[in-house]
């Protein structure tokens, strides 16, 4: 076959993102450019997708395992439905003049630039340029979290844009750090920053380097992720950027930062000899689970709640990768693809429910279940599924944490789960006063309400296909998928 | 070709220029002060990434030398004076910690890299020690540069003070590859700041460059 041969899924990957977001910006019509953005996403899906057919050698600067393909291949999907969900928002946005057609055009050409980041990000075999794919990340970001020019939304763009900025540069000097320390095995040039080649070689590096470098890359990237007590600039970002980016930070952003941690992880893991990289990840799983799950009883705004709940869920994430072992990794991964699908669902579900109900405040919120039957519960079922209650897949990863932990270190299990229950609790009764109970004024564009027919079919089809994926994936997990998260945990370690 | 010690000592003290001038941007107490003390640094910077292109024989760092030479060391501070006059700004560097306890704990912070650097590389060529404890203490002193100041404008100095740390740390690293690459990406990004702060015209949306102002946003104001 030569021409499945000649045939580069990474080419379609990143060359669409990329091209995408230089012909976006070309496009003065913001009506054509949500229908483009819809289509260039679908096509880098398409590219993802056919990573499963034909997957590419490795080269110094690129290469696709098992770990790397399913995430690509998430961030691709969730890229996809938050455009179609992004068209039917941004029109909202822009017919309520809350948005000029000339930041909408910066808007959807950033929108691919940053998938662009990502995928360039997890596709990257160099170190270097993981590292330059997750500053540019950074870089597009604060671009659309500082959409709305109000005072608030450059308060949190400046301050995402600084408190991240410090964190890339020290992950920079971890990365110098990694290369010194690989250096006298792995010799100069290009090979030596190149993962798949480190990784063999990872036990004969320099173990004190290493561990020093694993420090400064855990705080450095551990910002990224939204770790406490690095979290600061997260519930900013996500709650005065436009929604389908508080979704797409949340759902791939972060994921994306927790790769390239994990990436790390495993090259030190690999050396017998360095400081034991769990359970430093344990203690950041354990107070970014603690510290959110608190937080979440005092926040006043519904976009800043739920992202404190990714804080909490990196935590969970965190720890269970630091616990090691394949169940726990097994149990990391499946979080992490859920907690991308339903959070981002959430937020798709809340930039509905505020563009209907017109204000941020969980407190002038009433009664959704009443008002907006079908947003209203599809909303609910996100909440709960989010908080860990049964038959939703975040109830099974959670479930596999806290069980696997106990397996190994008992003891440890006791603070994962009294934050889990603590922020439990934070959701539900937050959840009770915005779903149920006599319904409140809807002081928005209205237009949500009485948009019918098809508009509104995009718009709320994104949120029904994550629920509904992450229905599915709680109760039953095709085999061929369990048997393949089973080889990546254990490529994991 | 020098000879090798001589290589070590002329790296050392290049790489010690750029500390002292690290030092140096902790006691100023006039903006402009601290964006001339920055632009010596940036220079300082640009020499011991010559030097190390002359000594490695890579002379890819001269590419890096020549953008801290002239983007950091002339056309980053030009700007920053501009941005401080255009957007009538404080003179005067506002602290968050007197200038006594941020040079003692500069102090604290170089011993600290040099105990943690100096042992770490018992391995490695005398070169790449010395040179990653000087780098990793150019680095905590733009950190704590921008913990401790609060002017905005001295806050982006700070950054790319903790930015110069890191690429001393690059270029005395024999044979990194992408260490252009990485040069022009930060570059960009100090550019993007700066452009911020134009674009945003903080000054104008927050009466103050002061993040006094940006610290009483806690997000729950209601």
């Amino acid at each position: 076959m030569p021409l499945a041969l000649t045939f580069d899924p990474l080419l379609l990957i990143l060359g669409v993102p990329l091209g995408g977001a230089l012909l976006l910006v070309l496009i003065p019509s913001w009506q054509v450019a949500a229908w483009l953005n819809i289509l260039i996403s679908a096509a880098t899906l398409g590219g993802a997708l056919s990573l499963f057919v034909v997957r590419p050698e490795a080269t110094p600067l690129f290469f696709i395992d098992d770990f790397n393909i399913y995430l690509v291949v998430l961030t691709a999907f969730v890229g996809f439905t938050t455009s179609a969900y992004s068209a039917a928002y941004i029109g909202r946005e822009s017919r309520a003049k809350r948005v000029s057609p000339r930041h909408l055009r910066f808007y959807h050409a950033m929108y691919q630039a940053f998938l662009f980041t990502m995928l360039l990000a997890l596709t990257a075999n160099n170190i270097g340029v993981l590292w330059v794919a997750v500053e540019a990340a950074t870089l597009t970001t604060v671009l659309m979290v500082s959409l709305y020019r109000t005072r608030e939304a450059i308060e949190a763009a400046w301050k995402y844009f600084i408190l991240c900025s410090v964190g890339i540069g020290l992950a920079l000097f971890g990365t110098i750090l990694v290369y010194l320390a690989a250096e006298p095995v792995m010799g100069d040039g290009t090979a030596a920053l190149a993962w798949s080649l480190m990784i063999t070689r990872a036990g004969g590096f320099q173990p004190e380097l290493i561990s020093l470098a694993f420090v400064f890359l855990l705080v450095g990237y551990g910002t990224k992720v939204g770790l406490a007590p690095l979290h600061a600039w997260l519930p900013d970002a996500h709650a005065e950027g436009p929604t389908p980016i508080s979704a797409i930070l949340s759902g791939l952003l972060l994921n994306v930062a927790l790769y390239a941690l994990l990436r790390f992880k495993m090259l030190i893991a690999a050396n017998t000899h360095a400081l034991q990289p769990g359970p430093l990840m344990i203690g950041m799983g354990c107070s970014s689970i603690f510290v959110a799950a608190f937080m979440l009883y005092r926040r006043g705004d519904i976009k800043r709640l739920f992202a404190y709940s990714s804080v909490e869920h990196m935590g969970v994430m965190t720890f269970a990768f630091g616990m090691g072992g394949t169940v726990a990794n097994f149990a990391g991964l499946l979080h992490m693809t859920m907690h991308s699908l339903v959070k981002s669902a959430i937020f798709f579900a809340v930039g509905l429910i505020t563009q209907s109900a017109g204000t941020k405040r969980i407190a002038e919120i009433r009664g959704l279940t009443v008002s907006q039957p079908f947003l209203g519960w599809s909303f609910v079922i996100a909440v709960l599924a989010i908080a860990g209650l049964p038959p939703m897949g975040i109830f099974m990863s959670e479930f596999l944490v806290v069980s696997s932990t106990f397996a190994q270190t008992p003891l440890l299990a006791a603070p994962v789960i009294i934050g889990l229950i603590v922020g439990f609790g934070a959701l539900i009764l937050r959840l009770q006063g915005m779903a149920f109970g006599e319904p409140s004024v809807l002081a928005g564009y209205g237009e949500t309400v009485r948009q019918s027919g098809f508009k509104r079919a995009v718009g709320m089809a994104p949120l029904v296909a994550h629920l509904a994926l992450a229905l599915v994936a709680g109760i039953y997990l095709p085999d061929p998928l369990v048997a393949w998260f089973q080889a990546v945990a254990k490529l994991l370690g | 070709m020098p000879t090798t010690q001589m290589a070590y000592d002329t790296a050392h003290l290049i790489g010690a220029t750029v500390l002292m001038m690290g030092f140096a941007l902790l006691y100023q107490r006039r903006v402009t002060a601290v964006i001339r003390t920055y632009s010596f640094q940036a220079m300082a910077l640009a020499a011991a990434a010559a030097w190390q292109a002359y000594v490695q024989e890579a002379p890819h760092l001269y590419v890096t030398a020549l953008i801290a030479l002239v983007f950091k060391g002339v056309i980053v501070p030009l700007a920053l004076t501009w941005l401080v006059k255009r957007l009538g700004m404080h003179r005067t560097v506002e602290t968050a910690l007197g200038i006594g306890p941020t040079m003692i704990a500069g102090v604290g912070l170089v011993a600290l890299s040099i105990v943690l650097v100096l042992p770490v590389t018992a391995g490695a060529t005398s070169m790449t020690r010395e040179n990653l404890a000087l780098a990793m203490s150019v680095l905590l002193l733009g950190l704590l540069m921008m913990i401790t100041r609060r002017n905005a404008v001295t806050q982006v100095v700070g950054f790319m003070a903790l930015e110069n740390g890191l690429i001393l740390a690059a270029v005395g690293a024999r044979g990194m590859p992408f260490v252009v690459e990485i040069s022009i990406a930060f570059s960009v990004l100090v550019a993007m700041i700066l452009f911020g702060i134009f674009f945003f015209r903080i000054r104008e949306r927050f009466d103050s460059l002061d993040l006094a102002y940006l610290e009483t946003f806690r997000g729950e104001r209601q």
